[in-house]
Formats: structure tokens, sequence, C-alpha cells
């Protein structure tokens, strides 16, 4: 039985457990008993029951179930590879992987054949099993909710009880998602730190991974580096060049359109600088490559200049772009929390208004404000579309904007694409990136929210 | 007079006025919320506007500097003059007008700033002093004025933030002071300080009347008898009378303004 | 009180002091008003170029140039075994009755090098157009008709201008003699440009002139729908227990600003969750709508709590307590009035929110939604791509006419998000309630 019919079967109980349940409190009522609730409740009583304990069974099994034949089949290993471990051990399943899903390159070995067939096995098994449990479960579930049904039972509170549980389970995703994140990226860069120094990575200037397929067969360039400050320095040259960008233009923007514009010009205004922020950062990143690189490189080359055809200047620009609205709706909400009242005093004593604005809206504002650009910091920090198509991937540590620089992003994004060996070194590399890159945003997050926090209490 | 069709009771005119306003009218979009007043205020008087709530004394407070002016869909009618000369003629900028006719307003607004800085402000923005020590001087006379000094003098670089309620109102009286305003006005100055504060303020409004023409929009009946020389009645937008505070409290012309004044309404 | 003379200014000096400053002041006041207005200039100028850029080299990427050609459908070559099966279409003569056609076309029996120059010429799918027709209309079986055919890309390219005819003939991709045949075909009038039928009812492909997105598209639609059946009900729910319900302790702060630092989080690093979570640690399979809807929804799961907690505090406590004094409980208090009261906020976040994991790439392309995929996608657990990640394998790829394409898909993609945030506007608009 597939996934999908069990679902619709579970479902199918469920709902003919609702009715039941229903009908005969209706026809309960119809004859003179008095219940404590609706007829509704007492139907979705016995529905849920019989529904959620079988789906959260049916969850937790299909998860588990792969876990245990992906440990199982093991034993089907030839010595050798077991020894090996690592990477080998990958393949091999993934050999045993293809026999069960039907697809055979040439002949495989006898070995994988067998655990195949005994996967086939296991699966067809834990299906079955699977099913009757899930089914019964529902069925026995259901049963005892309708042989709850009275008129004293409190069938309301009993679904209103389920109701706060769901909602109380839906709020703690936030949490488990955190945990996600992090235990994903923890145990790779544990891993990764065990294969090379931590202070190497950190403190290391050069970046230059290798597979380690190319390191055994000798034709690698060299040896495998891992230095992650190129990358950081890459990503704080691209981050800044965007950052004095947008900042002004965001600020300045923000400050005419709450201080100056007109309700009407307003208006008209605010939603077009807020599809710039709604331009998916793909569309940027073939912008900032195919038209903004080649005007740049162009302009510089005619100046004289050496310009690299992929300039963190091209990237950097096209991102300050990007943040520009990001920059101008927190600075408007900002400057619009300065009250009115400050506003006035200027104004009662004769200030005009770039007065009033710069030397009191904006002093008053300027903690938000900052937030507001430490936000946008750790946004450009993050961006990786417009990096991976218009930054390069050389490692060169330089704060030249007209050089190619590499980000701490575009590199998890090419180490993590296409191929990977995942035991390798460089694959873990990646991890242990973007370790520190959630470590950096979350960081400048943090920070800003502290300085929105000390800011609101000051008008509070 | 000169304008014989006034429906205001008693005198309106002075004899030698610092301010008039002839027929006013104010609008707030479609709302009219100043109906036709016309009123002189007079050189160094510490005039009230009383009157219940939304009658308008605020609206037309806020008409003698424009500080209507930061709202879009406020609209004045009618003549204003400051010395003779329409404070709303298209040449006329509101800064010098607004350094002439100074404002205190009903919240204490003190800037995020130094006591010092607060007080320095409007002179440095319109260039008063030529000298650190000149700035000085007029930030001490100013606080001195405002019978702050004693209480500050030792913590000028402290937020005036950090003040209380009364200090930080006498703060802002400090502030318009600094810029040497020839008319003060004041929108309910007192209403959100308590009671010993508020005879500190009360007090000091004595003190400038020598120097400034005073104008106080004033919730409390007590407050308008005790500060000011004249006091000008509004009720729904319409001045009803106009007077000498202590005939206006004594012995009202007009029905609207004994009711309000014995507290039938208010 | 003390009442020391004023050592100030007097009035008249004061006022002559300010009339003596304000000549400077309103030359800043311009300065500063003029510095913000350029700054808005600025930013739409921005806009425009972007926008025009796109449109300039999109809307010539809708369109593309075909071939009218005379093609002879002979039966017995097109459907060798007779029964109109696909297998039995797949080995007919398709290939060869197109180039006798454009043989047809320029009057001549053919050399070698013509026949060479010509294969060259009308796009490979030529073949596969020719056996969707007849199998549309086996009742033409036997007849001449006149079909057209996409041209190649290369020869497209020299349609528009791309590839010159002064070129010299080594420097450029099609060579003298492919060029007098077009003249040829222009002359005769067989050449059109049109709306490309490719673009929207093709699918990837590594010809420039066969490419579509019409996979991605389905793709991007699989993807959303499980975007939004588990991010709209987990983040309703979970913005109604914080609002409504939690308590306000410890464990409800960390709940909030978990959910502040999701918000934060670079979207790539939930690709890297997805790949680390679901492909490696719950064995599900890489590139399927299914685990791409499942990233996409755990990152606008933060925008869609935080947008509608703003809904639900908006509904005023004033109608909790009518329904609450009428004894309904708590549980009916929120489903039968707060709920349905901040819908409309809530609808308009999730809009945002689907607005903005139809426009992401980054974390699709860590869980391997890159991979270059022909099939439409049938279901949610079927291979697949998205729009955004489609724009940006084209935009990978060298040819000219790639360019043009991938500005065209990026119009497509535009629309869809112009349009799902100007029904979040307007429903905002349609429904806001003034209390």
């Amino acid at each position: 039985m597939t996934l999908t019919s069990l679902l619709i079967i579970l479902t199918v109980i469920s709902l003919a457990f609702y009715f039941i349940a229903k009908r005969t409190v209706l026809i309960a009522r119809s004859n003179g008993q008095v219940f404590h609730s609706l007829p509704n409740y007492y139907g979705l009583w016995a529905g849920s029951l019989a529904f959620f304990p079988a789906v959260v069974v049916l969850i937790l099994w299909s998860i588990i179930d792969i876990q245990l034949f992906q440990s199982w089949v093991r034993d089907f290993y030839p010595p050798e590879i077991l020894a090996a471990g690592g990477s080998q051990a990958i393949v091999a399943l993934a050999k045993v992987e293809n026999i069960v899903a039907g697809i055979r390159f040439g002949e495989p070995e006898a070995w994988v054949l067998q655990a195949g067939d005994a996967w086939i096995g296991w699966a067809a098994t834990s299906t079955m099993l699977k099913s009757a449990v899930v089914l019964g479960l529902a069925t026995v579930c259901g049963l005892i909710a309708y042989r709850q049904i009275d008129s004293d039972f409190r069938a309301r509170n009993g679904v209103e009880k389920l109701i706060s549980y769901g909602l109380i389970a839906a709020s703690t995703i936030a949490i488990l998602t955190t945990i996600g994140i992090v235990l994903s990226v923890l145990f790779e860069t544990i891993r990764f730190f065990q294969l090379v120094p931590p202070t190497d990575f950190i403190f290391g200037t050069e970046w230059n991974p290798q597979f380690e397929g190319a390191e055994r067969a000798g034709s690698g360039g060299g040896e495998a580096k891992y230095g992650m400050l190129p990358m950081f320095a890459g990503t704080l040259l691209i981050s800044s060049i965007a950052i004095i960008v947008a900042v002004p233009v965001g600020l300045a923007s923000a400050v005419y359109l709450a201080e100056y514009a007109s309700p009407k010009v307003r208006s008209t205004v605010k939603p077009l600088l807020e599809i710039l922020a709604g331009v998916p950062t793909v569309v940027y990143g073939f912008f900032a490559a195919l038209t903004v690189a080649p005007a740049i490189k162009g302009l510089g080359e005619s100046l004289g200049l050496t310009v690299a055809s992929e300039s963190a200047l091209a990237a950097g620009l096209v991102m300050g772009v990007m943040i520009i609205p990001f920059v101008s709706s927190l600075s408007d909400d900002v400057i619009n929390a300065v009250p009115q009242s400050l506003r006035d005093a200027a104004y009662g004593l004769g200030s005009t208004k770039s007065e009033t604005t710069r030397q009191v809206v904006l002093p008053a504002a300027l903690p938000g404000i900052v937030a507001a650009v430490i936000l946008a910091v750790s946004r450009a920090v993050g961006e990786t579309m417009i990096v991976v198509m218009a930054a390069g991937l050389a490692a060169n540590l330089s704060f030249n904007p007209l050089d190619a620089v590499t980000t701490v992003t575009s590199q998890i994004v090419t180490i993590l694409v296409g191929d990977q060996e995942f035991e390798s070194a460089k694959t873990l590399s990646a991890f242990a990136l973007s370790t520190m890159l959630i470590i950096l945003t979350l960081g400048l997050n943090f920070f800003a929210l502290q300085i929105v926090k000390k800011y609101r209490e000051q008008y509070d | 007079m000169e304008n014989s069709n006034i429906k205001t009771t008693g005198n309106v005119f002075v004899e030698n006025p610092r301010m008039t306003a002839r027929n006013v009218d104010v609008y707030y979009g479609d709302k009219h919320a100043i109906n036709d007043v016309t009123i002189d205020i007079g050189e160094q008087e510490v005039i009230a506007f009383i009157g219940p709530s939304g009658c308008g004394k605020s609206t037309f407070l806020r008409t003698l500097n424009r500080m209507n002016d930061t709202i879009d869909i406020c609209r004045v009618e009618g003549t204003i003059a400051l010395d003779g000369q329409d404070i709303y003629a298209p040449s006329v900028d509101v800064v010098p007008l607004r350094a002439r006719v100074g404002m205190v307003f009903q919240k204490p607004n003190p800037f995020p700033k130094s006591i010092y800085d607060n007080i320095a402000y409007g002179p440095r923005i319109h260039g008063l002093t030529k000298s650190k020590s000149e700035l000085d001087d007029i930030v001490e006379s100013a606080l001195e004025k405002a019978g702050l000094w004693n209480e500050v003098k030792d913590r000028l670089d402290q937020p005036g933030t950090g003040l209380s309620g009364g200090q930080q109102q006498r703060l802002c009286i400090a502030r318009a002071i600094a810029v040497s305003p020839e008319v003060i006005l004041m929108d309910e100055p007192c209403s959100a300080l308590d009671p010993i504060a508020t005879a500190k303020v009360e007090e000091l409004i004595e003190e400038l009347k020598s120097q400034y023409t005073i104008v106080i929009v004033t919730h409390s009946m007590q407050q308008a008898a005790r500060v000011s020389d004249r006091t000008a009645y509004f009720h729904l937008g319409d001045l009803i009378e106009v007077g000498n505070t202590e005939q206006i409290f004594t012995n009202p012309s007009h029905q609207l303004t004994q009711d309000y004044i014995t507290g039938r309404f208010g | 009180m003390t009442n020391k003379a004023f050592k100030g200014l007097s009035p008249q000096e004061a006022t002559a002091r300010v009339e003596a400053s304000l000549k400077q002041r309103r030359k800043k006041e311009k300065r500063f008003r003029l510095m913000g207005l350029s700054a808005v200039g600025l930013a739409l100028t921005f806009l425009v170029i972007l926008f025009s850029g796109i449109l300039t080299k999109g809307l010539p990427g809708m369109f593309q140039h075909y071939v009218q050609l005379d093609v002879v459908l002979d039966k017995a070559r097109l459907d060798p075994q007779g029964d109109m099966s696909d297998a039995s279409l797949f080995s007919g003569d398709a290939d060869k009755i197109i180039l006798e056609a454009s043989l047809a076309s320029i009057g001549e029996e053919g050399g070698r090098k013509t026949k060479k120059a010509l294969r060259k010429m009308v796009s490979s799918g030529g073949s596969q157009r020719l056996i969707d027709f007849v199998k549309a209309n086996p009742e033409l079986m036997g007849t001449t008709q006149t079909i057209k055919f996409a041209v190649d890309d290369d020869i497209d390219s020299f349609l528009r201008g791309f590839i010159k005819r002064e070129t010299p003939e080594k420097d450029r991709r099609i060579n003298d003699f492919t060029i007098e045949i077009v003249d040829k075909w222009q002359e005769a009038g067989l050449i059109s440009y049109e709306l490309s039928d490719y673009l929207f009812f093709g699918s990837a492909s590594r010809d420039a002139e066969m490419a579509g997105i019409k996979g991605a598209l389905f793709g991007s639609l699989l993807t959303l729908a499980i975007c939004v059946s588990i991010a709209f009900p987990l983040g309703v729910a979970a913005a109604v227990y914080l609002e409504e319900i939690a308590p306000k302790n410890r464990w409800t702060e960390i709940i909030e600003i978990n959910i502040n630092n999701l918000a934060a989080v670079p979207s790539v690093v939930f690709g890297i969750m997805g790949l680390a979570i679901f492909i490696v640690t719950f064995g599900m399979p890489r590139s399927i709508p299914l685990v791409g809807g499942i990233v996409l929804a755990l990152m606008t799961l933060p925008t869609i709590i935080i947008s509608s907690r703003a809904a639900i505090r908006a509904v005023p406590p004033s109608i909790r307590d009518a329904a609450l004094g009428i004894g309904a409980s708590k549980m009916q208090t929120i489903f039968h009035h707060v709920i349905p009261l901040a819908m409309p906020g809530m609808l308009t976040g999730t809009i945002i929110g689907m607005a903005q994991a139809l426009g992401e790439t980054a974390p699709l392309l860590m869980i391997g939604m890159v991979a270059f995929i022909v099939d439409i996608p049938g279901g949610f657990t079927d291979p697949a791509t998205v729009l955004p990640v489609q724009i940006f394998m084209w935009a990978d790829f060298a040819e000219r006419m790639f360019i043009q394409k991938t500005s065209a898909a990026i119009i497509v993609l535009l629309a869809f998000l112009i349009t799902m945030n100007a029904a979040a506007i307007m429903l905002r608009k349609k429904l806001e309630r003034r209390w």
C-alpha cells in the first residue's frame, strides 16, 4: 500500500467516525437527551482521535524504517568496504538503493543484489505492518472516543484542548527549525575541524580546496588549503560597496518621503521602491553579470584601469540597489516613530525643515537607523545569488573593488551544488563556512535588536 | 471702532496691539474649526484663552505662529498681523516669524540632548551669537529667567529628558526665551504637571509678563484667573466673550460664559 | 527667584540677526531637499534601468523566427508500423522528410553541401513538431501541408542581426553558403517572426530555440502548493497561539526570539538544513518539489507568523470581550471572531511570503533542484526544477539567444510576482477594516 492510499483510507476512517459520532448525538438529542456540547464537537472529538495519533505514528514510522534498513544493510557489505568506511560505505549504500529503486548500471556485484533483495523484503514487510498498525490504531482510538459519548462528556472542552496542543506544536516549529539548522551544520563542522585545525581555518589566508579523489590521484593543484579569510574579506568588500550605495540613497529617500513629499508622491513612490525589494535575487544576479559587470569593465578600461570581468564592484553595486528599499523602509519606520512633539518643539523655535530633520529628527532616530544599517549589512552578508552569478570564484585576498573576489555564500553554493563526496574535507568545509555565516548574521541581528529595544525604551 | 459686526461680547480691541486677528476662519479639511474670530493681543499682557475641550482655543493659538502649517489639511482665512504685518502674506517666512512668536507645548518636549544643547539649539540655528561665551550667556540668562538655573547649573551636560516633568516644562520655556521672542504662546503648559510644578510655572509667567506678551491656553479657570490680565472665552469655534479677567470671572456678560464659569458644562 | 537684567539680546536685535541668517539657511534648506529628491530619483532610475534592460532583452526573447515548409506527409515513411503509436512515429523518417521539404523550398535537388547546411538550419526539434502535427491531425496523412518550423538559434541570431553579414566568414558561426539559403527563404517569404510557442510550451533544452519554461513553471507551482499548504496553517496557528493563548513566560520569549532570528537567517542556510536533514538524514530524494516546498515553507514561516500576529493584534479587544461576554469559550472566540477578522491581514502576509518563495533560488540549489530536467513534473515526488533556478541555469549558457530566453523567463517570473503583490495590496485595501 502506498503512502498516499494509506493516508486516504485513514482520512476516510476518521471522517466516518466524525459523522457517526455526530449522528449518534443528533439522534439522542432528538429523543430528548441533553448533551453538554453541540453534536459537532462529539463528531470532531471522535474524528480527531481516530486521525491524529495514527498520522503521528505513520510519519515517525516512515522516517525511522529507512534509518533501520540503512543500518541493517551494512551486514551485507563486504568486509573491505566496512573497514574502509567513509565515502566507500556511502557509495555502497547508493548502489543498494539503486537496486531497490529498480535502476541498474551494468552488472552489480552479487552482494549488492542480495542486499537489494533483502531491502525490498524488509520494505514490503514494513509497509504491511505499518498499514495494519496505523489503520488499527485509528479504529481503536476512534472507537474509544466514540464510547466516551454520553450526555455528561464535555466534548467541546476535549476538542479545544486538542486544538490548543496543535497550536502549541505549530509555534514550536520555529524552535525545531533553529535546532535543525544548528544540528545540520554543527556535526559536519566538528568533523571538518577534525580534518583541518580550527586555527588554520579561521586565520588561514589561503583557500584552495581539493577533492580527495584529485589528491589521491596526485593531479590536484598542490596541497589543499582551507583558510576562510579570503572569503570573509570578499564578503566584507562586496557588502561594504553595497552599504555605501544603499545607506545614503535609502536613508535620504526615507527622509525625503517622510518629511518632504506630499502624501500623493509618497503613496506612489513607496510602492515603486518596494518593487526593487520584490525582484528576485537571481534577476539581480543576471543583471549584474550581464549588464553591470561588462559596463564597469568597459568604463574602467577606457580609463586605463585593469578591471576583472567579475569585479567586486559590479556585484556590490547591484546588491546595494537591492537593499535600498530595505534601508529606506526600516529608516522610514524609525523616522515616523520620532514623536511629533519634538518636531513641534523645533518648528516652534523657528527651525527650517532641514534643520529640524538634521538636528532633531535624525539624532533622535539615530539608534533605529544604526539598527537598520546593521540589518542591511546582515542581509548583504547572507545574499547568495548575486555573488554566485556576478562575483568570481577566485579566492583573492584583496580589497580592490575592481578585482574579482569570492564570498562565503558563493563558495558554499559552489561546493554543495552538484556531485559531492560527503566525507571529503572540501564538502565539510562548506558546512564550516555556513556555521561562520550563521554566527555572523545572527550576531548582527542580535546586535541590531538590542539597539532597537533600547531605542523603544527611550520613548515608552 | 473698525468693525461693527463683531459677534463677540466685550471689547476685543486694545490701545496698542502687538498682534491683531481679523475675521479669522480655520478649516481642517471640511471641518470648520474656527469661525470668524476677531481679537487684539496687547503689548506685554497675559491673555488667557479658555473654553470647553474642542472649542478651538488651541487651534487658534497655533495660527498665531503658523504652527498649523505642519498639518497638511489645515487652511486659514482672514488676516493675522504681528506689529501690523500680515503673517500669512505669501512673502512671509515662517522661520523669523516663529523666532519672534515662540511656543511652549502641552506636553514638555525637550530634545533628547543635553540641557545646555536644548537651550542653545534656538540661538545656534538662528545664528544669534558670535562666540561661545555669548552663547553661554544666553543659556545662563534663559535658564535664570525660567528659574531653573540654580537647579541645573551643575549638570548642564546631562540629558534634558532626565529632568522632572515640571523642570522639563520650564526648560522648554527657557528654550523659547533663549531666542528672544516678542510673544510667547503657551498651549496648556501645566496640563501634564503636578500642582507644585504648576505653581512654579505660574510664578514664572508672572515674572515674564514684564518683558513678553504671553498668550496662554488653559483648561483651568483658576489658572486663567490667577495669571492673566485679559481672558477670552471660546465656544465651538466661536469667540464668545473677551474682557478683563476680573470682569469675566465675576460678572460675565454672555450667558454661555456664565454657564461655563459657573461649571454648568466644561 | 532672581530678577536679574536680561543678559541676552533684545527682541529687536534678535530679529535683526535672524533676518541676517535667513539667506544662507534657505540655501541649505534647498540643498537638503534637493539631496533627498535626488536620492529618490536615483532609486527610481535604478528601477527604470533594471526593468528597461530586462524588457528590451526579454520582449524579443518571447518571439522567434520560423520557416514555413511544404511537407509531404507520406504515411509509409512517417509511420512505418502503421499504428500511429509513439514508437512507430519515432522510428519513422520525420527528419529526412523535413530535409526534403527544405530542399524543395529552395528549389534544389541538393548536393551534400546543401543538405549538410540545411540540416543545421531547421531546429532539431522539427521532427518532434512534425510528429505532433500528424498525431493531432491523422486525417491529413498523405497530403502536403505547410508547417512552420523554428529555425536553428544561429539562423535566428543572424536574422536578428546579432551575427553580421559583414563579419569575415571565419569569425562567424554560420558560413556564406548558409546565408545564401536564408536569403532565398526570405525572398520567397518563407521566414516569419512570431510569438515563440517553445518558450511557454517547451521544456529545458540545450538548444536555445527549443528551450521553454513549461517544466519549470509546473515545478514552481507544485513547490508553492506544498509551501503554502504547510506554511499557512502552521504560521496562522503559531500566530494565534503567541497572540491569544501563550502565557508570558520564558518559553514564549524563546519562541519569539527564535522567530525573529529565523527571519534574519540567510536563505541559503535553509537550503543547507534541507540538504542535511531531509535528504541526507531522512533519505528523501533530491530535486523534488516536496522537499523544496518544505524548505521554502520553513523559510517563509517567520514572515507569515509576524504579519499574522500583527493582523490579530489589530482586532480590537472589544470584539473578544463581546464574544466572551455572551459565554463563548476562548477557542470559539478565536475561531469565530478573531481569525475571520484577522484573515485579510493573514492572507496578505501569506501572499507576500509566497511571492518571496516563488523568487527564491539559493536554498533550492542546495537540495538539488538544479538538475537538467526535460520532463514536465507530474507530482510532488517527481524531479523538478523551478522558474528562478531555470533562469539561473540559462544565465550560464553562453549562446546569445539564451540571454534573450532568460530575459523572457524573467519577465514571466516578474509578471507572476507583481500580480501576487498587487493581489496582496488589493486584498488589504478591499478588506481593510477601520475600527
